[in-house]
């Protein structure tokens, strides 16, 4: 059991939470992943490790809520326990060597680079994130992302917060303004990956994303998380998730996503008349 | 006088029809009265050659005595002395390739059922046995083991049973290996391994979930730790894939993902809320019992049809001759001598149809087997809406590639020395299928084993120097 030490409301959508699990507080690396169950009916789902105290022996983690599993973990509160955690899987991300980085995220995807960035910028990295969101009020890790690069850019798909466009456009500007840079690492939704990828093709620019499957064990036994990377299969939780995004085949990875669509739409909306009744009854 | 019946007492077992719609144990186990008339067709024969074909020898004429006077706790206890999961093998041993082939009975007629009087027995201890105490002085000296499956279960009960204080770290949430998350419900009731790990728990050993060894803890921090030595269990579950066009469409699982969804996540009882697609149309392709269960697993998740499509005829298939039968009563429809060249889908990315080309057997190849030649221009699609990959596992390569000086041959096994388990490594030991590839549930238990004799050996003569 994993006791819950911290839990955050970030907006509307999505909420961070610090999970006491010592030993993978003294492994986990920027771009690493953890498995969790919250019950002994629940299934397995990822989430990347958004930080980590090797002191206070906890993990961070920032989860949308967009689903059962999600609205589920959301119900438990600091004091609560998570039945399994595991990790740290997947490969940390390989950050020596470069000079000057583009961190992308997109919505929830920026709880995922803010640590790229937070870790690059730590050695010394010149780092600029550039962070999407549909509009003004559901920005979230605004200071952090500030802290973690040397340039921060928020845009808004609404133009809510006076910066209106994608993530695609501002890292176009930067380019174009004659920024040079090694490497971009982009997180988000596939379609944004995608589109991003396309982009830094047209200028040569070295790309890692960071790819999210549907998953269960974590550990290279189902094969379910698999992709196709240069024309190769890969696991995305043992060879991955960071891959290079001018390898992948993003049409069957979106494909893929929606294995599940329809039955977890339903479990879902059940859960959700579930946690209504209640409510009412309550 | 014993039972002179040229043909076993058979096997209670749930009528076809009726089990390929639940996942309850289909062979049912012997009544009292059949197990004591299977037992008096042993003729106790003097140099017990059944003996010889137990990867473990279990001392089989000498339980099935016990067994013919009435005395089952006798018979539990010989059986226990070299077999610590009777209740599984008697289930799942490839008996017609072990211990009742080498059985006299077998010449004329068929062998006696020594597999289904083990678990007969093993059964009966679970129900009526008294509960076994345990007063073993502890040495003193920590071992560690990785990995849960059979072959690190027994290594750490053993170690156990001598002194020793073990910790078994397991990367999933529940212990077992391939018996919880791979062999189904139907054949292997998980309740029966849980009892098991239950029982090893009383007996001292700490089991670690939710530990994905190399990567949370390295072999090397272990003996940081104080283990004085490190036993390496893992299995083989990195999942083969034929590497044909299509086996990335929804629909398309490897044989480890749907046993998995369904056994360990329980995706078949709605209270779970892993999900798992309920085909209609299935096509499993591989022949050994990994794709037996999957076929049967897809038919009692509702499918309509399920096709077993093998690249050689029935002789050659892997699996056990029973679990063909069963599937064959079950409804399994068998496509041999035919293999998959691609798997095609519709434009949401949906699997639709796999397409197949015939194949004939030409000369043996290394293995002995007649290879299979595709015939030219043969080509058909079977339209199905699903896929399983069951062609085979291999060791998954974490603790190798984060253990210093562990030694792999070229197909990912652990090198071991055939004698005493023990790797290129000080201090470390490793059996079952992370060192001989994907093998059976006794051939894992009898290197875990004899690792725990060797591991007593190294640790006290260290200590006697
Ligand atoms: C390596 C990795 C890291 C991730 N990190 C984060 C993170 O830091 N924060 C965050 O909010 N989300 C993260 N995700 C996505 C997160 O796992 C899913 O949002 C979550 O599983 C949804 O579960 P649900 O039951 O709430 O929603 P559902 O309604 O069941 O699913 C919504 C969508 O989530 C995806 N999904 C569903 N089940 C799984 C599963 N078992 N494994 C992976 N994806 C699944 C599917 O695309 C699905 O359509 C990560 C995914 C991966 C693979
Ligand atoms: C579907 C199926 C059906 C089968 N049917 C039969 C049958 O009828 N009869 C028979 O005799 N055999 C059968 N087998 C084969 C048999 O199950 C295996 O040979 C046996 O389980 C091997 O035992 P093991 O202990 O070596 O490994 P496993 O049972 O594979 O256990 C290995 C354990 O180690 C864990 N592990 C792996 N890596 C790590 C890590 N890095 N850190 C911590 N833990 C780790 C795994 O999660 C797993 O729990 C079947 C196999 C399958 C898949
Ligand atoms: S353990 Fe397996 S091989 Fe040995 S006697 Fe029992 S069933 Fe036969
Ligand atoms: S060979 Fe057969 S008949 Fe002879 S002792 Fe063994 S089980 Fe009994
Ligand atoms: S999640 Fe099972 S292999 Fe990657
Ligand atoms: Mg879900």
């Amino acid at each position: 059991m994993f006791k819950i030490v911290e839990k955050r409301i970030l907006n509307d959508s999505m909420t961070l939470m610090a999970v006491e699990a010592p030993y993978i507080a003294k492994k986990a690396k920027a771009g690493q992943f953890i498995i969790l169950r919250v019950n002994e009916f629940g299934e397995r789902i990822p989430l990347t490790v958004a930080d980590y105290d090797r002191e206070k022996g906890t993990i961070t983690i920032i989860y949308q809520k967009v689903g059962k599993t999600t609205l589920m973990l959301d119900q438990l509160n600091v004091g609560d326990e998570i039945l399994d955690f595991i990790g740290p899987l997947g490969k940390a991300t390989e950050l020596e060597g470069y000079k000057n980085v583009a961190v992308i995220g997109g919505g929830a995807g920026c709880a995922i680079a803010y640590p790229q960035a937070k870790a690059l910028h730590s050695m010394g990295t010149k780092v600029d994130m550039i962070a999407g969101f549909r509009s003004k009020d559901i920005i979230i890790l605004e200071d952090e992302m500030k802290a973690a690069s040397d340039r921060l850019m928020i845009t808004t798909d609404d133009g809510s917060n006076g910066n209106k466009g994608f993530v695609t456009d501002a890292l176009r500007k930067n380019i174009e303004e004659g920024t040079k840079y090694d490497l971009v690492i982009a997180i988000g939704p596939l379609v944004m990956m995608r589109a991003i990828c396309n982009l830094t093709k047209e200028y040569n620019i070295k790309t890692l994303i960071s790819m999210n499957p549907i998953m269960i064990d974590g550990t290279g036994m189902c094969g379910g998380c698999r992709l196709t990377v240069g024309g190769k299969t890969k696991f995305a939780c043992v060879d991955g998730p960071d891959f290079d995004g001018h390898e992948v085949d993003f049409d069957e990875a979106i494909k893929r996503s929606r294995t599940y669509a329809d039955l977890e739409k339903e479990a879902t909306r059940e859960y959700n008349c579930r946690l209504m009744e209640g409510a009412n009854n309550a | 006088m014993p039972n002179m019946s040229p043909v076993k007492t058979p096997m209670p077992e749930q009528e076809p029809n009726v089990r390929n719609k639940n996942f309850e144990e289909v062979a049912l186990g012997y009544t009292d009265e059949m197990a004591a008339e299977e037992a008096k067709r042993c003729l106790n024969c003097k140099n017990k050659p059944c003996v010889s074909g137990c990867p473990v020898g279990v001392r089989i004429p000498e339980f099935i005595q016990r067994v013919a006077e009435g005395d089952m706790e006798g018979a539990y206890q010989i059986i226990k002395t070299t077999n610590s999961l009777p209740a599984v093998c008697g289930r799942v041993c490839p008996q017609e390739s072990q211990c009742e082939q080498k059985c006299v009975r077998g010449i004329k007629g068929e062998p006696v059922g020594i597999g289904r009087l083990e678990r007969y027995v093993a059964d009966w201890h679970m129900k009526h046995g008294a509960p076994e105490e345990f007063d073993v002085k502890p040495n003193g000296h920590k071992v560690a083991v990785i990995g849960a499956g059979p072959a690190g279960l027994t290594c750490a009960g053993d170690l156990a049973a001598m002194g020793y204080s073990v910790t078994v770290y397991e990367a999933l949430h529940t212990a077992g290996g391939v018996l919880m998350y791979g062999i189904p419900q139907f054949r292997l009731p998980k309740e029966i391994v849980q009892k098991e790990i239950d029982a090893l728990k009383e007996k001292g050993v700490k089991i670690k979930t939710d530990m994905v060894m190399g990567k949370v803890l390295s072999v090397d921090e272990l003996f940081e730790m104080g283990f004085e030595a490190v036993f390496i269990g893992t299995g083989a579950g990195l999942p083969n894939f034929m590497n044909i066009p299509g086996e990335g469409l929804i629909g398309t699982y490897s044989a480890n993902e749907f046993l998995t969804r369904v056994n360990l996540m329980k995706a078949y009882l709605d209270e779970y809320d892993t999900p798992i697609i309920r085909p209609k149309n299935v096509a499993v392709v591989g022949g050994g019992n990994v794709a037996m269960d999957a076929a049967r697993t897809a038919k009692r998740l509702g499918a309509e049809n399920v096709y077993i499509i093998y690249r050689r005829a029935e002789e050659q298939m892997p699996a056990r001759k029973e679990e063909i039968h069963h599937a064959k009563e079950e409804g399994i429809i068998f496509k041999l001598l035919c293999n998959p060249i691609a798997i095609h889908g519709d434009d949401d990315g949906r699997v639709k149809a796999i397409e197949c080309v015939e194949m004939e057997l030409g000369e043996p190849d290394a293995s002995g087997r007649r290879r299979p030649i595709a015939k030219e221009g043969s080509n058909f699609e079977i339209p199905v809406d699903s896929v399983v990959m069951a062609i085979g596992n291999s060791p998954n390569p974490l603790i190798r590639s984060t253990t210093e000086g562990l030694e792999a041959n070229s197909h990912g096994c652990i090198v071991v020395d055939d004698t005493t388990m023990a790797t290129t490594r000080e201090g470390v030991y490793a059996a079952g299928d992370a060192v001989s590839g994907a093998a059976t549930v006794i051939l894992a238990m009898g290197g875990g084993k004899e690792a725990a004799r060797s591991i007593d050996k190294y640790i006290q003569s260290k200590h006697s120097k």
